[in-house]
């Protein structure tokens, strides 16, 4: 189908970009700010959703923003995989959003103008990347989210914020214009274009060396992914406020990694070419690394924030495994990853929000007993443990499920291993802080006036916990976009 | 005024309202504004219709005094010159608004001797891309030079001696050209360009040729201060008054950019000089090195403004290097990184112009914290370094992307790495003072106390040009298109 | 070593400016005297001029002067008069060189005023302290 020419995937960028003026003018007044976020949110998710019908029935939409490089313009591309990280994206910036509000509040941080723009911004340059049409535009949006949440990072604006922000500068930024940009340019004299086309613009141009040295240098460009070794800067990540950690370092940031490797695998080195070239084990063996690893360093963080980042860096490498697989069932799986853990993941960084609003507590072993207190938020937390772990019936069991198939189909026996051996990991590490939430029975005098964080920061993880359920029994939708994104539908 | 020597206005109005400003702002100061920004303003108009005529018809061209060349003296608009002219325009007319304000309160008393060297330097570079004589050529690069000389002199404390250091390596470079010139005389007989053009490849005097070649790229070198011969630049930029940096610093090195892109193209044709690929090798290592060092030489500086001097010194090497690529991309990305740098560098001297103005330095101590008192203009410097170090979709990516290209394509590796890596340490520069800038004095009890938190932002004269500017970029940035389409892809020659 | 000296002898004028051009660029470069520095640099120009103003002669030629009717009607000889056009090049080349000079001398005055001496070591000096 000939894709339709609409100026609406460029609206829903704008219209976060431009919301960050009327945030940033009514400082003065936190009700209406806030307001604006909110509207700001929900224009938003319209727009995205409003164009899914069309997406559902395998057409897309396009819109050229700029002529820069022969060949290779600024442009806008809907298609069934951007949908789906558009979808995931939009829809959990609601959330955070009423989130933030009830964060941001209950500890009366400062410069929370700042923050709001700041976080607009952000979500703009997420959406860019999932609608980008090709290479460049992608590496553009990539290049202003690192930037727009460097203030996020450090918001804090203290020592240990600088040295974070310091870090995630230098990982980040670092890889995208040390690795990733000689790679595009690269790819770019190589193939001419770097729109993103499936089956990929590299079949026949390129010596397997030549593909070998862009896998690598387009895996770790894209450090946001954060495979081993360009991990660092997410547990660092963690001095930012929670609704950041939670959305950017959740969903946003990282998704935008692994969204990219997903492009460049499927769109631009072309999952048949790599077979031929036979890298596909390159990209699950560093992925596999990763998983194992991060799973294992998670289990000796006492910081809940830092295991849950842990934790993230581990999950999102079993998205790149289901990339690099390049069966079917392998990618299908990978990209039913990224939604599935989104809101697992959002889920999880929430709760340990909430308790921090409600009892200023960051580390697990200081946990004992909080569950009794606050049980909505550890129900909760233990919907999104479930999910994270892949246990029906939730949705993190169909994705990860679709990834043992695919391992299965392959006859990786390795991949097969990694991938029971990561889920029991998970379960390590999350169940102890759900048993200590409930079972363990609080210090003396340490649980008085401890209560539910504020009804803000409570209804979104409820819903986020209630979503991942839901996935489990209605993933339809997903999966279609998913299929239709491999071509297999 | 006729429709075809409209380009001879947008040369002399400068110049004249210089006289008048020397006559006239001596007796009141009132005049010198309206007057420097009035020829400005009409220069701005006139480069645009000059551009819109030069991409509709093709090549202007005038002879002065009705001399018909190759005897007289041609002045000559092509896309190229046209570019430069409205980009030399629109730089001055930003950084006057700027020079304005910062020359008040630094040489009070003296702004109508500083404005008219300032608009002499103007109506010399309008002269030196619009020349079309090599010997003419030379006679303007020194009257730029000399009025740059004058105005760094007029800085405080050390600014005499680097003018006189900025003197002797200027006239070195001067006498190398013209040598280079005269030996071009000896061979042709003619000082035309075009006429050079002509006959210099019918001859057949290797040697004679690459000496007369050699030298006059050795004098623009020194003009533009490509590593290692770039010792007058930092103390020359840094210690000129700040109302001469903010023009001088974006246009002085890019418009001697700019001449050798001419010599080479249009004088000596592109096929004579890269003849040897020695030589054109070595030079692109030559300026791999040049950005190398100049970046790393900007990380030792501890003001900003020295700084960004080094930085300029590591830009040279971006552009030289892009042109003895000797292909289309590398070409290509010289002649746009000559546009974009101009626009970065103005971008942060006025931000460095704007901050002097309200706390008188900007050593990296005295940074801090000042995104609180000065946010607008922090915001555009933000944009600025976000240009230097390459990030999309400001034109300063763009520019890095036909470089990096154009080495891919002829097999520089050396220097796509050295751009690599000068986008990171750039990165790494200015992420440094931006730190400092947003956080402020972490520990307490520091010693700058005396630097308030209280919001003290640069007058509207230095803060509209700067944030238009910083938009600039960013405009100029997403038109790279239509620019290389309708101009620069003109000036790359068959064969390339 | 007959050679060299004939062609020494055949070429003496670019030989010359050569000389001289050397002598003003290690001036330029070698002197810690600013106002030899200065002086460097004049010579430096000088040389320049002379080898512009040599390449204008012809064995025999006259003085470029002749009737403006006459050379329209292309009656005139160009082997008969020497070459004008280096001369006209070289008056601005003086030109611009006496404007440098007088830029120069003007500002090794502010630096006189500001150090009290010329030489530049002793200005470094001066500039640690």
């Amino acid at each position: 189908m000939t894709p339709i020419v609409s100026i609406w995937p460029l609206a829903a960028i704008l219209v976060s970009l431009l919301g960050a003026l009327p945030i940033l003018l009514s400082d003065r007044q936190p009700n209406l700010r806030e307001s604006w976020t909110i509207v700001i949110a929900l224009i938003k998710l319209t727009i995205v959703a409003s164009l899914l019908p069309w997406i559902l029935e395998g057409g897309s939409y396009v819109f050229t923003i700029a002529q820069v490089i022969p060949g290779v313009p600024i442009e806008l591309r809907v298609d069934a995989l951007g949908m789906i990280f558009a979808l995931v994206a939009s829809c959990l910036w609601l959330f955070t959003s009423i989130y933030s509000i009830g964060y941001m509040r209950a500890l009366n941080e400062h410069a929370q103008t700042r923050y709001f723009a700041s976080f607009a911004v952000a979500i703009s340059a997420t959406l860019g990347i999932a609608f980008a049409g090709n290479l460049l535009t992608l590496y553009l949006f990539y290049e202003v989210l690192s930037l727009s949440t460097y203030p996020l990072v450090t918001h804090k604006q203290n020592a240990e914020a600088r040295t974070s922000g310091r870090k995630y500068l230098t990982y980040i930024l670092g890889t995208s214009i040390g690795l990733a940009l000689p790679a595009m340019l690269i790819t770019y004299s190589v193939a001419g274009t770097l729109d993103f086309t499936a089956g990929g613009i590299l079949a026949g141009k390129a010596s397997p060396e030549l593909l070998a040295l862009l896998v690598v240098l387009f895996l770790f460009g894209f450090a946001k992914a954060g495979l081993m070794p360009f991990h660092g800067w997410l547990p660092a990540a963690m001095v930012a406020p929670t609704p950041v950690s939670s959305f950017l370092h959740g969903v946003a940031v990282v998704k935008a990694g692994v969204f990219a490797i997903f492009r460049v695998i499927f769109h631009i080195l072309g999952p048949e070419t790599l077979q031929t070239a036979n890298l596909g084990s390159l990209i699950t063996y560093i992925a596999a690394v990763t998983v194992l690893v991060a799973s294992l360093v998670a289990l000796t963080q006492d910081s809940m924030k830092r295991r849950l980042a842990y934790s993230t860096i581990g999950q999102l490498a079993y998205m790149v495994l289901g990339a690099g697989m390049l069966s079917a069932l392998g990618m299908l799986g990978g990209i039913m990853h990224l939604a599935m853990h989104a809101f697992g993941k959002i889920t999880l960084f929430f709760c340990a929000g909430a308790i921090y609003v409600a009892s200023k507590k960051k580390n697990i072993s200081q946990m004992d007993g909080l569950g009794r207190r606050m049980p909505i938020t550890y129900l909760a937390f233990f919907i999104g443990s479930l999910s994270i772990i892949g246990m029906p019936p939730l949705g993190g069991f169909i994705s990860k499920w679709n990834l043992l198939l695919g391992a299965v189909e392959g006859d990786q026996l390795v991949l097969i291993v990694v991938l029971l051996v990561s889920s029991l990991l998970n379960a390590a590490y999350f169940f102890p802080i759900v048993y200590r939430g409930f079972f363990v029975p609080a210090k003396d005098g340490e649980e008085e006036g401890i209560k539910e964080a504020p009804l803000f920061c409570l209804v979104p993880l409820s819903v986020t916990a209630f979503v991942s359920l839901a996935l489990f029994f209605f993933p339809d939708t997903l999966l279609q976009l998913a299929r239709m994104a491999l071509g297999i539908w | 005024m006729n429709a075809t020597n409209l380009h001879l206005f947008v040369l002399v109005v400068p110049l004249l309202s210089a006289l008048a400003i020397n006559l006239l702002g001596r007796r009141s100061r009132q005049w010198i504004a309206p007057m420097v920004l009035g020829s400005l303003a009409f220069s701005v108009f006139g480069s645009i219709i000059i551009m819109a005529r030069v991409i509709e018809h093709g090549t202007l061209s005038y002879t002065v005094g009705n001399w018909q060349p190759p005897y007289g003296i041609e002045l000559v608009v092509d896309p190229l010159s046209a570019l430069m002219m409205v980009l030399i325009s629109v730089v001055a007319l930003l950084a006057s608004f700027s020079s304005l304000k910062s020359v008040e309160q630094e040489l009070p008393g003296r702004e109508h001797l500083f404005f008219t060297l300032y608009m002499i330097l103007i109506a010399g570079l309008f002269g030196l891309v619009l020349t079309g004589d090599a010997f003419n050529l030379y006679v303007l690069l020194e009257i730029t030079s000399i009025t740059t000389y004058g105005l760094i002199a007029m800085g405080r404390g050390r600014a005499a001696l680097s003018s006189f250091n900025y003197i002797i390596m200027g006239s070195i470079g001067a006498c190398f050209y013209l040598l280079g010139i005269g030996y071009i005389y000896i061979l042709t007989g003619t000082l035309n360009m075009a006429d050079i053009a002509r006959i210099l490849p019918t001859l057949n005097a290797p040697v004679a040729t690459a000496t007369a070649i050699a030298f006059a790229l050795v004098g623009l070198w020194v003009k533009m201060a490509f590593f290692p011969l770039h010792s007058w630049l930092p103390n020359a930029y840094s210690q000129a008054p700040t109302g001469a940096g903010t023009m001088v610093a974006p246009l002085m090195t890019k418009v001697t950019v700019y001449l050798m892109v001419r010599v080479i193209l249009s004088m000596y044709t592109p096929a004579l000089v890269f003849t040897h690929e020695w030589i054109a090798q070595g030079v692109v290592w030559a300026s791999a090195l040049a950005i190398i060092c100049g970046s790393v030489l900007a990380l030792g500086q501890k003001d900003l403004r020295r700084m960004l001097t080094y930085i300029i010194v590591a830009e040279v090497g971006y552009m030289v290097g892009g042109i003895f690529l000797a292909n289309a991309n590398g070409l290509t990305g010289s002649i746009l990184h000559i546009v974009n740098d101009a626009l970065m560098t103005l971008c942060l001297f006025l931000v460095v112009a704007a901050i002097i103005y309200r706390q008188g330095s900007v050593s990296l101590v005295s940074l801090q914290g000042v995104f609180r008192r000065m946010p607008i203009t922090m915001a555009a410097f933000t944009l600025g370094a976000f240009a230097m170090i390459g990030v999309p979709p400001t034109c300063g990516f763009f520019s890095k992307w036909y470089l990096i290209l154009g080495g891919i394509d002829g097999g520089h590796w050396e220097f796509v790495i050295a751009l690599v890596a000068s986008s990171l340490i750039n990165a790494v520069l200015f992420f440094r003072i931006i730190e400092l800038a947003y956080f402020g004095s972490l520990q307490d009890g520091d010693h700058h106390e005396h630097l308030s938190t209280q919001r003290h932002e640069a007058p509207w004269w230095m803060l509209s040009p700067l944030v238009l500017t910083a938009v600039l970029l960013i405009v100029v940035g997403l038109s790279t298109g239509p620019l290389i389409n309708n101009v620069i892809r003109l000036m790359i020659p068959v064969g390339f | 070593m007959e050679m060299i000296v004939d062609e020494i002898v055949a070429k003496y004028n670019y030989w010359i400016y050569v000389v001289l051009m050397m002598i003003g660029f290690y001036a330029m470069i070698g002197k810690r005297n600013l106002m030899k520095k200065l002086i460097g640099m004049n010579i430096f120009q000088t040389s320049i001029i002379l080898f512009f103003v040599s390449t204008g002669v012809k064995k025999g030629g006259g003085i470029p002067i002749v009737d403006k009717y006459q050379a329209l009607a292309g009656n005139v000889d160009a082997a008969s008069i020497v070459n004008p056009l280096p001369h006209v090049l070289m008056l601005t080349a003086i030109v611009v060189g006496v404007s440098v000079t007088g830029v120069a001398l003007a500002v090794l005055q502010r630096i006189y005023r500001e150090y009290g001496t010329l030489e530049e070591d002793e200005i470094l000096e001066k500039l640690q302290r």
